[in-house]
Order: structure tokens, then C-alpha cells, then sequence
């Protein structure tokens, strides 16, 4: 649990190996992905791929916390969908009274609105005491439905007069870095600095490896898996953030099926799903690995479009096999 | 107190509609039609609900002996529901549906048409066509079909283009096979076709893909203007300056708006126009009304949206 705790720290050789598996899969795709079509390599090709994959990132930096304390959040693709729609009418509430500072005063709101549905998350887990999967289950239809609610089942558009200045929280460049990238850097670098270097990172492991133990040494397990899911939300809130410049609106079909997406990152990436070990860069990796293959499937010539599905389901596994094997 | 009064109330109402219906006085001065749809659960759907709830409106304010119920339904079970409490609760003298799924609906709809109920069917066909007195439906080949005989001659028969079809559905088999058909007559090369199912996102990233495979693109066909958005977007990001044309499908209003703001790379659409729902129930209306004979099949056309015709096609209320 030590090296769970701090991987970086010279621990036993075979697990430093097995942390590098998300890694070693992230290139090997990487690889078939240069052999398969040489514009794969090409700065915008992989600047695009990057750049799509930031939101899943971000969400899968939260779903590390809630997971890796013995939680799980289906609700994230809904909950970005409906925060997404609360940003985008504040924002256009606002813009005639405000200008452009609209966009900082929504994206205020979203953050405030993204904790507040994870806490919602958090304390019907913890304090209703009901399982993650059915409480989240219901909260991701929920949203959903309100969602669709608030767009009548069509699409809320943002302001035209914000659509320029908003434009490059997802289209424009930090240092020659895309916004979406360096925001999600920040991200990671905030999320693996809590989980790896806090006293409530170690709470997490402890809450998520046995929740008994953790008690009775004292660590209020519920108030650490409520605040991992108010973690969770305002991941989903940044990822929201820069997402609504892309396309400027906001339908019901936002975000739809990313849960299992961000699931899938976290897993891939060597995050235990039964809890108990985190690992924030392997997700990151996790994330990555997912967007490329989709990525490979579309510029490759040799699958047809009705088999894309499976033979993206064949690659995920395939990878989990290998990051098996090297361990 | 007010709780008992109403639940009297309530029980005295039912009786005594009971009463009028088992007199048929009831059935006589009133016609119900009764219309089950999908609830709005994307944006085609969005507004189908948003246009039968305004035939309701304007088909009771013009005619007072006719009651129009609108029911939505999230699933093809949830629908089947609602078919057996509409017509469990009253006598309906017509139903207009659209259907979830053909199959599914087909028993269902055949028990309501047992009592006597005049079925208009809308869009997605029953198995077995002869329980409908009325068919109104879109032509879902015409609209992949005359967005490429426009595109094939604006392009002079030659060039290379790639497709973003929708969810694996007949419906969208049917779009694709109506534009493959014509375009094979030609010298255009389709570069690719590929599931972005009818999604503004996935056509984003697919669109993003397009561009980093292929160095030459003259045009892009999106089947649906959902799509088509997300299309623009990554077209507009990567800066590609040989795209000629981007086109889309179905009628959805901000592309309407881009036609009649006569758009360089989108000046046209074609229709698949949910709006349809609203011919139905006014055509099954015209049944009581006037007695004007509406049995038969209705096939919208689907001519090119341009310019000029922009404004029967716009409908800046709906929210599709």
C-alpha cells in the first residue's frame, strides 16, 4: 500500500514495471498508428487527438478520486451535459448587462454547479448509505432528463457575441501548448499533488482499500468519498468549461456514454476499479489511448465501418492483456 | 376537506362521461384524435413534439368539436403503454402515430384499430401496412438522392468528397443509398463513409480525422444538419480552403437560416422536415371536418431548400 501510496518513491522493481503499462500500451498504439497512415504523425493530427481527448481527461481525473475511494460516478456524461446548459444560459443571461466577462462569471457558476451535483452524488452514497452505482444511475437520468428539459429536446446555443471571445478556450494556443491540454496539465499536476503528496490523498487509498480499517484508525470515510465526488463534479465543471467553445451548444445528446469512457481511462490507466490504488497519469494515458484508437480507426483503411465498435473493443482488451503480462 | 370535494368532483365527471359516452352523446359531439410520439430526446424528435403540440393548439381553436390529446412516449414499451391508457380511458375516433419501431407498434396499433379508429401512421411504417388508413411519411432516398444530383452537377460531375452518415438505421441506410446511387453515375470519388451517429461532437472529431487523411477534399455530405455543424466547426478550425460545398439534411433551423443568408459552402438542404407530424394530424382532422376523403399514402417530397424558398421552411420557434 506504501507504493500505492507513493509510487515514485524507489519501491520494489516489478511495480515500478507494471505502473509503466498504460505507457508501454499508450506507445505501442502509438506505433501501429505510424506504420497504419504516415499523416497519423502530423502536428495537427496529434494536436487534434490531444486536444479531444482533454475532456475525458479532466473528467477521468475526478472519477480516479471517486473510484480509487471505493466509489463509481455514472452520472458524468449527463451531470457535463446539464452544467454545460446551466453555463451556457447564465452566459447569455449575463452578456447584455456584462459583455465578454459573462464568460467568467458562467464559468463561476458551472464550478459552483459541477460541486454541488457531486455533493448530491456524494451525500445520498454516504449519507443515505446506498450504493454508488444505483444513486449515480439515478442522478445520470436526472440530469439527463433536465437537460433535455431545458433545451426542449433541441439545442441551447451560446450568445454569437461570446462565440469570438470564448473561441479560444478550446481552438487557441499557451506557450504553443492547445488551452484544453495546458488546462488539463493543471489538472493532473492539482489532482496527482492531492492524491499522492496530502494527508487526504492517503485517506482515499485507505477508505477505498478497506473501509473498516480506515475507520477504525480514525478517517471518517464518508466525508472523504462525499468529497471525492465534489472532486469529481468540479472536474466535470473545468471539462464543461472548455468544451463549450468547441461547438457552442448544448443538446441532449451532450456528453452521452462519456461515463464509460472515463471509466475505461481510469481503468486502462492501472486505477484499481474495486478501489484502493490510484493512478492519476496512467489515466491520463488511459485517456489518450482511447482517443487514438478511435483516431486509427477512421484515418486506417482496413476496417469497415460497421466492425469500427469491435475492434475497438478488441484493442482495449488487448491492451489490459498486455499491461497484465508485464506486470 | 378540498382533497374529498375534488375526488367527488372527480368521480361525479366519470360517471357522467361515462354516462354520455354509453348514450353516445358524448362521441357525437366531440371527435378525439389521439397523437402518440417519441418525447424529445435529440433534436429531430425536439421537434416533432414542438409541432404537434402546435396542431393541437390551432386545430382545436379552429374547430371546437374536435379534442386532440398529445402523448409522448421515451420508448417503444413506454408507447405501447400509452396506446393501451389512451384508448382504455376513452373512445378515440382517430390516432396519428409515430411510431418507435415498426414491429413493436404493429400489434398494438392493430388492437386500437379493432375499435374502429381511423389510423393515420407517420414516418416510420408498421409491419403490416394494412391496418393504416393513412400513411404520411418523408422520402428518405430523396433526400440523399437530390443533395447529390445537386451536388454532382455544381461540382461538374468530378472531385472527391467524403460522407458522415448517422445511427445504423433504415433510416439512414435509405439517405445513403439514395446519394451512392446517383453519385455512382458520375465521376466522383467517395473517399469515405463513416458512422458519426448523428452526432454534433462525433462529427467534429470525425470531420478532424477526415482532414488529416485526406490532403484533397471538394465537398462534404453530412446526412443530417446535426451533424453538419460539427462538420462546419472543424472545417473552420483547420483553416482547408478547397472545400467547395458541406451539405446536410432534415431542415434544421439554423441551417435553413445559413440557406437563406445564401452561405457560400451550405446553400442548400434538403427537407425530412419533422413538421410532417403536423400534416398528418391536420389531413386526419380534414376526415371529420369535412368528410374529405384522406385514406391512402402521403409521401412528402423532398425538394432542395434554397434561397428562395427558405421561409417555408423556417421555423425560428422550434427548437429544431
Amino acid at each position: 500500500m506504501t507504493a500505492a501510496i507513493a509510487p515514485s518513491s524507489a519501491g520494489p522493481r516489478r511495480i515500478r514495471l507494471a505502473d509503466t503499462g498504460p505507457f508501454i500500451a499508450l506507445a505501442l498504439v502509438v506505433l501501429i498508428g505510424v506504420l497504419i497512415n504516415s499523416s497519423f504523425l502530423s502536428g495537427t493530427n496529434i494536436a487534434n487527438v490531444v486536444t479531444r481527448s482533454a475532456f475525458v481527461a479532466i473528467i477521468a481525473v475526478g472519477a480516479t478520486f471517486v473510484i480509487s475511494s471505493g466509489g463509481l460516478d455514472l452520472s458524468v456524461g449527463s451531470m457535463m451535459a446539464f452544467v454545460t446548459g446551466i453555463m451556457i444560459m447564465t452566459m447569455n443571461r449575463l452578456e447584455p448587462s456584462m459583455g465578454s466577462n459573462a464568460i467568467f462569471a458562467g464559468a463561476g457558476i458551472g464550478l459552483v454547479v459541477g460541486a454541488l451535483c457531486g455533493l448530491l452524488n456524494g451525500l445520498i452514497v454516504t449519507v443515505g448509505k446506498i450504493e454508488p452505482f444505483i444513486v449515480t444511475l439515478g442522478t445520470m437520468g436526472i440530469f439527463r432528463a433536465l437537460i433535455t428539459w431545458m433545451s426542449d429536446g433541441g439545442s441551447i446555443p451560446i450568445d454569437r457575441a461570446l462565440r469570438d471571445p470564448y473561441r479560444p478556450v478550446y481552438f487557441g494556443n499557451v506557450l504553443g501548448i492547445p488551452v484544453p491540454v495546458f488546462l488539463t496539465l493543471i489538472v493532473v499536476l492539482i489532482g496527482a499533488f492531492i492524491l499522492y503528496r496530502t494527508k487526504y490523498g492517503r485517506r482515499c487509498m485507505a477508505a477505498g482499500s478497506n473501509s473498516d480499517v480506515a475507520r477504525f484508525s480514525g478517517v471518517s470515510v464518508a466525508k472523504v468519498r462525499t468529497m471525492a465526488f465534489v472532486i469529481q463534479g468540479l472536474c466535470v465543471a473545468i471539462a464543461a468549461i472548455c468544451y463549450i467553445p468547441r461547438l457552442g451548444a448544448a443538446t441532449p445528446t451532450t456528453g452521452q456514454l462519456w461515463e464509460l469512457q472515463v471509466i475505461t481511462a481510469v481503468v486502462i490507466g492501472g486505477t484499481a476499479l474495486r478501489g484502493g490504488k490510484a493512478r492519476i497519469w496512467g489515466t491520463v494515458a488511459g485517456a489518450l489511448i482511447l482517443e487514438v484508437i478511435a483516431n486509427l480507426m477512421v484515418l486506417s483503411n482496413l476496417v469497415s465501418e460497421y466492425l469500427v465498435a469491435a475492434v475497438q473493443g478488441v484493442i482495449i482488451i488487448l491492451a489490459m492483456l498486455a499491461h497484465r503480462f508485464i506486470k | 376537506m378540498t382533497t374529498i370535494t375534488r375526488r367527488t368532483l372527480g368521480l361525479v365527471t366519470a360517471a357522467s362521461i361515462l354516462a354520455m359516452a354509453a348514450t353516445g352523446a358524448f362521441a357525437q359531439d366531440k371527435k378525439v384524435i389521439a397523437v402518440s410520439i417519441p418525447a424529445a430526446t435529440h433534436g429531430w424528435t425536439g421537434g416533432v413534439v414542438y409541432h404537434a403540440e402546435q396542431a393541437e393548439k390551432e386545430i382545436e381553436a379552429a374547430f371546437p368539436n374536435i379534442d386532440v390529446i398529445v402523448k409522448t412516449s421515451p420508448s417503444a414499451e413506454a408507447q405501447v403503454s400509452a396506446l393501451e391508457d389512451l384508448s382504455a380511458s376513452q373512445k378515440l375516433d382517430a390516432l396519428v402515430i409515430l411510431p418507435f419501431t415498426s414491429e413493436e407498434l404493429t400489434g398494438p396499433v392493430a388492437q386500437v384499430k379493432a375499435n374502429g379508429t381511423f389510423i393515420t401512421v407517420v414516418d416510420r411504417g408498421l409491419a403490416d401496412p394494412s391496418i393504416q388508413d393513412l400513411y404520411v411519411a418523408g422520402d428518405n432516398i430523396a433526400v440523399g438522392a437530390n443533395t447529390a444530383k445537386w451536388l454532382a452537377e455544381k461540382l461538374g460531375n468530378e472531385g472527391k468528397i467524403v460522407v458522415l452518415r448517422g445511427i445504423p438505421t433504415v433510416i439512414d441506410d435509405e439517405r445513403i443509398q439514395g446519394f451512392t446511387d446517383v453519385i455512382k453515375g458520375t465521376k466522383i470519388e467517395i473517399l469515405d463513409i463513416q458512422y458519426a451517429n448523428w452526432n454534433k461532437d462525433e462529427a467534429f472529431t470525425l470531420m478532424q480525422d477526415y482532414l488529416a487523411k485526406y490532403p484533397q477534399i471538394d465537398a462534404v455530405w453530412a446526412n443530417d444538419d446535426d451533424m453538419l455543424l460539427g462538420v462546419l466547426e472543424a472545417v473552420k478550425q483547420s483553416g482547408r480552403t478547397e472545400i467547395k460545398y458541406a451539405l446536410g439534411g432534415n431542415g434544421m433551423k439554423d441551417v435553413v437560416k445559413m440557406v437563406m443568408d445564401k452561405d457560400p459552402m451550405t446553400p442548400i438542404s434538403t427537407p425530412y422536415p419533422p413538421s410532417m407530424i403536423k400534416s398528418a394530424i391536420y389531413m386526419a382532422a380534414a376526415q371529420f371536418v369535412g368528410q374529405a376523403p384522406m385514406r391512402g399514402n402521403f409521401k412528402l417530397d423532398a425538394p432542395l431548400i434554397t434561397p428562395e424558398n427558405a421561409d417555408q421552411f423556417y421555423f425560428p420557434d422550434s427548437p429544431f
